[in-house]
């Protein structure tokens, strides 16, 4: 299957290629491999590109490099995109650099938010532009998030300049059991959606437990209305995928599926699930499900029984995706606890905080400071440099794209946020921010400040937020 | 974490309402916007401040709790919220906030409905909240009914003053509402005014029912009354700056109406017409998307753009949760730091989220501050109430102690490890 798969490789990068070269309409029959049934992938490609950055370098800041090591009084350098050094005082900065004195204050990789529908469901929230969930039927893994994306959504510039979020994964809705496929997005204004694509990130694939899929579905007196009639949807579903699988590596040329290519690409390691799920016995269901059929569950999100079963999400090395104390809101939210997070920390197991809320969003450092202080009081003493890793590097990893952001480490994307104090106090917030290496935020300057298309015009146009 | 367990079991012989508290050694705010008091007392008696301060006479037979310097203030009053009308939200069976089948309105009383053993009461004590008004949701009219004031303790009668004000929507909700449009919303308002003033001239000549004479249920007229008259505060939720005006404008025509206004996204721009009629304005802290056509302008300097053109301003969480109402003071505190945004003083962003709200409804002489004669709800806090990472290690509510353990901490215990032990999970507790 792995060599089916890299030649399915080879043919698509040639398509690719030859579609970049402009070297006119190619018809199928043209194509010496003859429209095979594995994804040309890579489509809708990300046309994203870095804006220009100067030589930067921040000194006298606090740093947490987001893999739980904090530097007191350091010196970060930013150049040609990327983080070029980080360290204490004596760091050299290249002649010409652009200082900025942080004394009193903090640098952090930027925020990454692996929980967002923006752009799916928009501001303003009108009927018109709800485009999160395809709830026409609860197996909907052909649909692809990024085709609903709205660049304008104003969410995007409110989570850069008060949220410090440098990245986000924009998920479909919980509808549906399979929801359609993520998209992960740098935090940079584009006119297209292809325009804010992080450049190589692998798909994601949304998954729903519990309340949702059964009452959208078990309202229309359809399948599933219960707990086990979504594991049987999620069953039935995966057992075609894997036979679509076995089909497809002896026949090449079958006709396309678009929603068994998203499925086969999770059977094969390629397109990451996240799954939507509270409850703890129903991750552990679950978890046995991706046993029965060979994926991984790299996170589950709205996790917040994890504190029940932190030892067995180590185990089987999943993440939690985690509101600080969201609770009670619905019956599988009932026991929902404050101490989630640091719990599923302290266990050894993988946390993350999210969002999954165009304001929340805009907080997720305080999430994460509320979070710390609810542990510190039950005797779970987690330091802000480690608790940073559910900031940046946890979702990073989750995301698949911890190799180029989430961390200030040598090469890595210079995706930093210059915070105005403490990041995890209330009286802080972000006061310069950089992704790439360009600064697309300064508080200080209200020309460093996105105004989406939709709010040219209109009251408050360029206004603090 | 040693200390504050000693200073709660300090406690343990719990103050009845009748006793006299003096709490010492704390780093005091009053909650009034004035500046903090080092190594300051407050005294409790009868279940009212008597002083607070830091030249406070310690009566003999004072019950002295000491605060070994840790920060204590009133407790917060959450502005506006539906505290105690639901268990669960997404539970219908278990949930007050609205009644989309019934044919009243104006006079549905959110009292009957306020249940003090709903886990959210403990909650949201546990976070230091005191106090709450409540408001129900509108459903079948822009009026959505008579709210209330209660408290956070574990009394079983928690209402502190049932039917203090009627709740109105006059924006995009009132719109659909009234049938579709805002003039449909107005004249809609505008005739219940009228039939109320009808029907308080002459009660047993009003025909009531939705008959050719009347459109309003006797009973939601007869609510209406004392709103007609200035003698209940109306609460009107609009956003659109348009909107705002438009509602400041009812009083040429209905001179009694008490005013407040609720969300008022768009208030900072019209923020100086707002302070000239001298209506209160409860909003939240942190709206700041445009999340409808009636809220393009909104920012979170909304509610310090218009404490600063002399608008009354009081905080909500308005369609949140009560629990985090000292998160979003804080966070106006933050905006302070911010070029070109306008937040508030810590000392004014405690006040906003004790004595201002209090003081919307006309109460300030009641609740909301440890100023001699309020109510004696104090609550001393691990560290800076308004930061992130605090919590009250003691809270009284009317002088009484009040418990800060929730179904939540039980559960936390519970599986404070995870794996069973000699028995399974349901036997620890």
């Amino acid at each position: 299957m792995r060599r089916h798969l890299l030649a399915g490789f080879a043919s698509v990068s040639l398509l690719a290629a030859c579609s970049a070269n402009s070297e006119g309409p190619k018809t199928a029959s043209s194509d010496p491999a003859a429209a095979p049934a594995k994804a040309p992938d890579p489509v809708y490609v990300s046309t994203y590109k870095p804006y220009p950055g100067v030589v930067t370098a921040i000194t006298g800041a606090t740093i947490f490099d987001g893999e739980g090591a904090r530097i007191d009084n350091g010196t970060i350098v930013l150049a040609d995109g990327k983080v070029a050094a980080v360290g204490g005082a004596d760091t050299s900065i290249p002649d010409g650099a652009t200082r900025y004195d942080a004394a009193g204050k903090w640098v952090t990789p930027g925020i990454i938010d692996v929980h967002s529908h923006l752009g799916a469901y928009a501001s303003p929230g009108v009927d018109a532009q709800s485009d999160g969930n395809e709830a026409t039927s609860p197996v909907r893994p052909e649909v692809w998030v990024e085709h609903s994306v709205w660049p304008q959504d104003p969410g995007f510039g409110r989570a850069l300049v008060n949220g410090g979020v440098t990245a986000l994964q924009i998920l479909p809705g919980s509808a549906n059991l399979f929801g359609g496929r993520s998209v992960t997005l740098k935090n940079v204004p584009a006119r297209t959606v292809q325009g804010m694509k992080f450049p190589g990130a692998p798909y994601g694939m949304k998954m729903a437990c519990g309340e949702n899929p059964k009452r959208v579905y078990g309202g229309r007196n359809q399948m599933p209305q219960t707990r086990m009639g979504n594991m049987a949807v999620n069953r039935q579903t995966w057992m075609r995928a894997q036979d679509y699988k076995r089909k497809l590596a002896k026949e090449p040329n079958m006709a396309r599926d678009l929603a068994m290519e998203t499925l086969v690409g999770v059977l094969d390691g390629e397109i990451l699930v996240h799954n939507h799920c509270y409850r703890a016995d129903e991750m552990a269901v679950v978890m046995d499900m991706a046993k029965e059929f060979g994926y991984k569950v790299t996170a589950f999100h709205h996790a917040v029984e994890s504190y029940k079963i932190a030892d067995l999400l180590r185990e089987n090395g999943v993440c939690s995706a985690m509101w600080a104390d969201w609770w009670g809101f619905k019956m599988e939210a009932y026991d929902a606890i404050n101490e989630n997070i640091p719990l599923v920390h302290n266990a050894g197991a993988c946390a993350i905080v999210h969002s999954d809320d165009a304001n929340g969003i805009q907080r997720l450092n305080q999430e994460a400071a509320k979070a710390m202080g609810d542990g510190r009081r039950i005797g779970i003493n987690i330091s802000p440099e480690i608790a940073w890793t559910w900031l940046s590097y946890n979702p990073a990893k989750a995301l698949g794209i911890d190799r180029q952001t989430g961390s200030l480490k040598l090469g890595k994307m210079a995706d930093v946020v210059l915070w105005n104090g403490d990041p995890f106090s209330v009286y802080t917030r972000p006061e310069r921010v950089w992704i790439d290496g360009a600064m697309l935020y300064d508080a200080n300057d209200p020309k460093r400040r996105p105004v989406s298309d939709f709010e040219l015009g209109q009251p408050g146009e360029g206004d603090v937020k | 974490m040693k200390r504050i367990l000693m200073l709660a079991a300090a406690l343990l012989a719990a103050p009845a309402a009748a006793q006299t508290v003096a709490i010492t050694n704390g780093r005091v705010a009053i909650g009034d916007g004035s500046p903090l008091i080092q190594n300051g007392t407050v005294l409790i008696r009868n279940g009212r401040v008597v002083a607070a301060g830091s030249n406070v006479a310690i009566p003999a037979d004072a019950q002295r709790i000491d605060a070994q310097g840790r920060w204590v203030t009133p407790g917060i009053i959450a502005g506006l919220t539906q505290l105690g009308l639901a268990e669960v939200g997404a539970i219908g069976l278990d949930n007050d906030t609205g009644a989309d089948k019934s044919p009243f309105s104006a006079a549905i009383d959110v009292a009957p409905a306020i249940n003090s053993a709903a886990s959210s009461f403990a909650i949201t004590r546990a976070r230091g909240v005191t106090r709450a008004f409540v408001a129900p949701d509108t459903t079948t009219d822009i009026f959505g009914g008579q709210g209330a004031l209660i408290n956070t303790s574990n009394d079983t009668n928690v209402v502190d003053r049932a039917r203090l004000f009627q709740y109105v929507e006059l924006g995009e909700q009132g719109t659909s509402r009234a049938g579709g449009s805002r003039g449909a919303a107005h004249v809609w308002f505008r005739n219940a005014m009228l039939e109320a003033r009808d029907y308080a001239r002459n009660p047993s000549g009003y025909s009531g029912g939705r008959d050719a004479d009347a459109l309003l249920m006797r009973a939601d007229v007869a609510a209406l009354v004392p709103v007609m008259q200035g003698r209940m505060p109306l609460l009107v939720r609009v956003n659109r700056a348009a909107d705002i005006l438009q509602v400041l404008a009812l009083r040429s025509e209905f001179p009694n109406l008490k005013l407040v206004l609720v969300d008022a996204a768009e208030g900072w721009m019209v923020a100086r017409q707002i302070a000239a009629a001298g209506i209160p304005v409860i909003t939240s802290a942190l709206t700041d998307l445009p999340d409808a056509f009636e809220s393009l302008g909104a920012t979170q300097s909304n509610f310090g753009r218009m404490r600063a053109a002399g608008v009354k301003v009081a905080l909500g969480e308005i369609g949140a949760q009560p629990r985090n109402t000292k998160q979003s003071a804080g966070n106006l505190v933050a905006l302070a730091k911010i070029p070109g945004a306008e937040g508030l003083s810590w000392d004014d962003a405690l006040a906003a989220a004790t004595s201002w709200p209090a003081e919307a409804f006309g109460l300030g002489g009641e609740f909301g501050s440890l100023r001699p004669g309020r109510r004696g709800d104090v609550v001393i806090w691990d560290g800076d109430p308004l930061e992130l990472a605090t919590a009250p290690v003691l809270m009284l509510i009317d002088g009484v102690q009040q418990p800060l353990e929730t179904r939540q901490t039980k559960l936390r215990d519970r599986y404070r490890t995870p794996q069973e032990g000699v028995l399974p999970k349901a036997y620890e507790r």
